[in-house]
């Protein structure tokens, strides 16, 4: 087992860190409320070139942020309640750090918001799911991207000291778009109405605390003196109506068990390689290879080695760093390898669990991890042959994959892999459109999830999966090679642009939601927004900010 | 199933140890077949042709003489022997070694262009279908079904790749070749010339001289392509192609010929009096020659076009005799092309070289094409007669490029449509035309008898006598 502390190459970056190794946040815990303190060390950005002032953030401070929340649900599962807050005077967060958006590439920039953006997601899946709560407290100055952390917990408090403002300033002071789900809470989730939204964002200073609650953009407010105060008695009371068990011990989240080499990720459950030259990377999934326990007791002594949990960890891990390390693999290869009885025998355990609180916050990782894959700007192909195990969970892969190869073997059925639909795939891994992927492969059509029912626990081959419409094409041994060589060449010779436009459109038929319209709407008009002068541009708002130079609009409407 | 498939069909692509090849054969082959049977030269299926077949790509095995029925011919797969470290011949990635696999990234462009070339051979059997019963002596019959079988071959090669590189969607590429038929309404072949009947035997020398020849160039630039199986196979249908324009050259020759004995012994070349000695006069073969000559032209595409940019810059698709050229890149190179200026006149557009692929290809066929106008030629200004056959201009009557649907004359000339429509009739053939034409088919049966249209040939085929019994009627 190798882990990796400094970066295996100069430059690559590594998602993983734990509490003794933050720089940015400070985390402590008192009962059932956990406070995480934003404070931030302005000289220890993850790239050079900038200070992280005023408890700005760039994608360091995320990676912390996310590996803190995720020790509070799995180190900490008695709390119930999460207070954001910062360390600093007077200041809470100003948002993402300007200069690091504006001197990094277009590619570091959505992908940076692409993870802020899932962190935000994961804090309210985490409270629709499994109800640990947030509550912002908001101490001090906060703008932009420091409003839209506010905007992601279930209550948002603010300091009321005659000064303290919330504002979100990017389009007044950046020329850019409050884009971390910024527009699409406060109308959504905090129903400000649109003309007031309209008047929020587009001034730079925002508004201070009456304002603020009177235009519902905080839940309450309180004088700096009666402020922790006010924070305590919102936590206790989201703490309080929270289920979660008041009694549950965490376990250790252990440094991942990964090696990084030139051909790949090896993780214990999950390995990554690469074909550089054929711009793709290959994700395989193994089965657990020893009998898994199916007791709760032994389910929270195994810990983060419990298979499903391994591969929750180890999958999310992969993802991010493919999307941050390796831009240019533009197709994911999704494989699995081993047992599927294996597989499903995990799956029972966690569906007979599902109350427990490990059980609950396994799934809760797996789900969120499979949002992570669903809307990762890669072509996903899951490609089924010997010796796979896509049953269950492990079928939600191939049920988030653009399109799904599955070998047939005509001649010899039996010896044919298979797929196994499970009880998890009708429901345990919504997608961030609400729905099950089965429900969002089958638009429209119910009645044909429903009868998949009958064909639960029952091995499919590929004709049969055909005809059952979950996957796309089948192959036989004839042609099998050949079919997926070329699916494979003509797919990386495609525009990664229009790709990554296109899944993003196809990945999430019918209705939306607030996630939906982040990744779609919200995100799409962003990035087009970045690659525009009017931000970017030599003279453009982002670029210039702070220079002393006005920035010089192009006037034209396009 | 075990079939021999040496025996069955020849070929030199290793079908014995094929498996995935023999699979798609084994379904597509009675399929064939069938389509032999109900679309090909239907009433001769039990006659024996002196026919040649193919069954090696050596210079003893391509040429195999002997009487066979037309059903039971054996239609064999062959690929000119490899070009070893073979390399891409021109396009951006000049110098590279060839593919012996299809590029996933050329996949569905490779698969157009062979499905377009596919798509033509089994269209002109079925357009010449019925020609059998017409056929001015058993020698021309003889010569028809030496094409058909061929056309029938030439499907094969393209079906081959279809099969052998494409996997599923080339074996239903393959079927859907079956299924379009030439002029069907519902399912038309893919290129609108091969919808048209060929009824007459004048139409087919021209079809043979004029729109096979178009078929030789496709076939020199796809032998230049990049996809070496591809290239493989052209090369050696080549050969066979070769046959095909000296069926159509020598039938206007010996057309041209009869025509003046005619003229001799009538002593005029008045067109009435040729015609009422049942000869074809010169004026209505210079119509057919227009029409045959200005519709193959649209088959090579239009003059700027960005896709014959595109398969020249990947390697697909190559010019006739790339080796000739010296710059393969075509990069930086610019072709004047003669445009409508839309006020009745012409102007000159400046395209990139890559995109005048198509013109610099149909450029070369009208050379070829001016080679076999001159043998004609060559046979009037012996017999002491004023009249040349001449080539209409690039720019007359064509539907496809820069020059589609401009009236012009036939020397290209920027005409009105009033003034179109007035000359038409003398330029292209009319319904008299066509009727006295179609009088003419008479079919001759008589071991070396010639109907009266047309002279007898030089000589006979593989050294046979020209009164040979080429096709033994049931």
């Amino acid at each position: 087992m190798v882990t990796v502390d400094a970066p295996a190459e100069p430059g690559l970056v590594i998602f993983e860190t734990a509490p003794e190794r933050y720089r940015h946040w400070r985390l402590s815990v008192e009962g059932r409320v956990a406070t995480l303190a934003l404070d931030v060390d302005e000289d220890a950005g993850i790239r050079p070139g900038y200070k992280l002032k005023l408890n700005s953030y760039d994608l360091g401070v995320d990676i912390e942020f996310h590996d803190a929340l995720n020790r509070i649900r799995f180190e900490h599962p008695q709390v119930a309640c999460v207070v954001v807050t910062s360390a600093k005077d007077r200041s809470f967060c100003a948002g993402a750090n300007i200069y690091m958006l504006g001197t990094s590439s277009h590619h570091w920039k959505v992908n940076f918001c692409k993870f802020t953006n899932e962190t935000r997601n994961g804090m309210e899946d985490s409270s629709r799911h499994d109800g640990l709560r947030f509550v912002a407290a908001i101490n001090g100055a906060c703008a932009g991207g420091g409003y839209e952390i506010a905007l992601a917990c279930d209550e948002i408090l603010m300091v009321d000291d005659r000064s303290t403002a919330v504002s979100l300033p990017e389009v007044p002071l950046l020329g850019v778009l409050p884009g971390t789900g910024g527009l699409t809470r406060v109308l959504d989730k905090r129903k400000v109405r649109r003309d007031l939204a309209d008047l929020f964002c587009t001034n730079a200073d925002g508004v201070r605390a009456e304002r603020a609650k009177a235009w519902k953009l905080v839940d309450d407010v309180a004088p700096p003196s009666e402020f922790a105060a006010l924070v305590r008695e919102h936590a206790a009371a989201l703490a309080a109506s929270s289920p979660r068990s008041a009694d549950a011990q965490g376990i250790a989240l252990q440094p991942l068990a990964r090696s990084i080499d030139e051909h790949g990720y090896h993780y214990s459950t999950v390995d990554v390689t690469f074909e550089r030259a054929a711009r793709r990377a290959t994700i395989t999934v193994r089965a657990p290879g020893q009998p898994q326990p199916d007791a709760a007791d032994a389910i929270v002594a195994a810990g983060d080695a419990w298979w499903p949990l391994a591969l929750g960890r180890e999958l999310d891990d992969a993802i991010l760093m493919l999307r941050t390390n390796e831009p240019e693999l533009g197709l994911i290869v999704l494989r699995t390898q081993g047992d599927a009885a294996a597989v499903l025998a995990v799956d029972r355990t966690l569906l007979a669990l599902r109350e427990h609180w490990l059980v609950r916050e396994t799934i809760a990782f797996l789900r969120r991890t499979l949002a992570r894959l669903d809307v990762t700007s890669r072509s996903l192909y899951a490609v089924i042959d010997h010796g796979s195990c896509f049953a269950g969970t492990l079928l939600e892969l191939a049920l988030a994959a653009d399109r799904t190869f599955m070998l047939a073997l005509p001649d010899d059925v039996e010896a044919g892999p298979a797929i196994v639909l499970g009880e998890a795939n009708f429901g345990a891994y919504p997608v961030v459109n609400g729905r099950t992927r089965l429900q969002t492969r089958f638009d429209g059509e119910p009645a044909t999830v429903e009868r998949l029912r009958d064909r639960l626990g029952r091995r499919l081959d590929a004709q049969a999966a055909l005809d059952a419409g979950l996957i796309t094409v089948a192959p036989d041994d004839l042609d099998w090679d050949d079919e997926i060589r070329l699916a494979l060449e003509e797919r990386a010779s495609l525009s990664p642009d229009a790709l990554s436009a296109m899944e993003a459109n196809l990945r999430f038929p019918g209705d939306e939601t607030l996630e939906t319209k982040i990744f779609g709407r919200l995100s799409a008009w962003q990035n087009w927004v970045f690659y525009r002068p009017n931000s970017t541009g030599e003279r453009g708002a982002l670029k210039l900010f702070g220079s002393g130079t006005k920035p010089l609009f192009d006037q034209e409407r396009v | 199933m075990s079939i021999d498939y040496a025996e069955r069909i020849p070929n030199n692509v290793e079908l014995a140890s094929n498996r995935t090849l023999q699979r798609a054969l084994e379904h597509w082959q009675p399929e064939f077949l069938n389509w032999w049977k109900e679309m090909g030269p239907t009433d001769f299926n039990a006659a024996d042709v002196y026919l040649r077949t193919a069954i090696s790509v050596d210079a003893k095995g391509w040429a195999n003489y002997g009487y066979v029925r037309m059903p039971d011919y054996r239609w064999g797969i062959f690929l000119a022997e490899p070009e070893p470290d073979r390399r891409v011949g021109f396009g951006d990635d000049f110098g590279k070694p060839a593919w012996q696999q299809v590029p996933g990234e050329y996949r569905s462009a490779l698969r157009r262009l062979i499905v377009t070339q596919g798509d033509t051979e089994p269209a002109s059997v079925e357009q010449q279908r019925l020609l059998g019963h017409t056929a001015p002596s058993q020698y021309d019959l003889r010569n028809l079904f030496q094409v058909n079988v061929e056309e029938g071959r030439h499907l094969w090669a393209m079906v081959y790749l279809l099969h052998a590189y494409f996997g599923r969607d080339g074996r239903e590429e393959a079927e859907e070749l079956l299924v379009r038929h030439s002029g069907d309404a519902d399912k038309p072949r893919i290129l609108g010339t091969f919808n048209e009947p060929i009824n007459d035997w004048l139409s087919f020398f021209m079809f043979t001289f004029f729109t096979d020849r178009d078929g030789k160039f496709q076939l020199k630039s796809f032998a230049e392509s990049s996809f070496d199986p591809l290239a493989r196979t052209c090369r050696f249908m080549l050969t066979e192609e070769a046959h095909h324009m000296f069926v159509g050259d020598t039938g206007i020759s010996r057309v041209t010929k009869r025509t003046l004995e005619v003229m001799r012994e009538l002593g005029t070349d008045e067109p009435e009096a040729v015609r009422r000695a049942g000869a074809i006069d010169f004026p209505t073969l210079q119509r057919y020659l227009n029409f045959w000559f200005s519709s193959s032209l649209d088959l090579f595409g239009s003059e700027a076009s960005s896709n014959a940019a595109a398969y020249f810059a990947n390697g697909i698709k190559g010019r006739p005799d790339e080796k000739k050229y010296e710059d393969h890149l075509a990069r930086a190179t610019s072709v004047e092309l003669d445009v409508p200026d839309g006020k009745g006149g012409i102007r000159i557009e400046s395209v990139p070289l890559r995109n005048a692929m198509n013109e610099v290809v149909r450029n070369s066929y009208v050379e070829d094409c001016m080679r076999g106008l001159g043998r004609w030629n060559r046979l009037i200004e012996a017999a002491g007669h004023a009249f040349r056959f001449s080539l209409p201009s690039t720019r007359f009557r064509r539907t496809i490029g820069n020059w589609a649907n401009v009236a012009t004359d036939p020397a290209g000339q920027p005409i009105s449509q009033a003034q179109y429509d007035a000359q038409i009739a003398s330029w292209l053939p009319s319904d008299a035309d066509r009727a006295f034409i179609a009088s003419l088919m008479v079919r001759v049966v008589e071991p070396g008898k010639m109907a009266g249209w047309i002279a007898p040939p030089e000589k006979g085929i593989k050294d046979r006598s020209i009164d040979y019994d080429y096709v033994r009627l049931a």
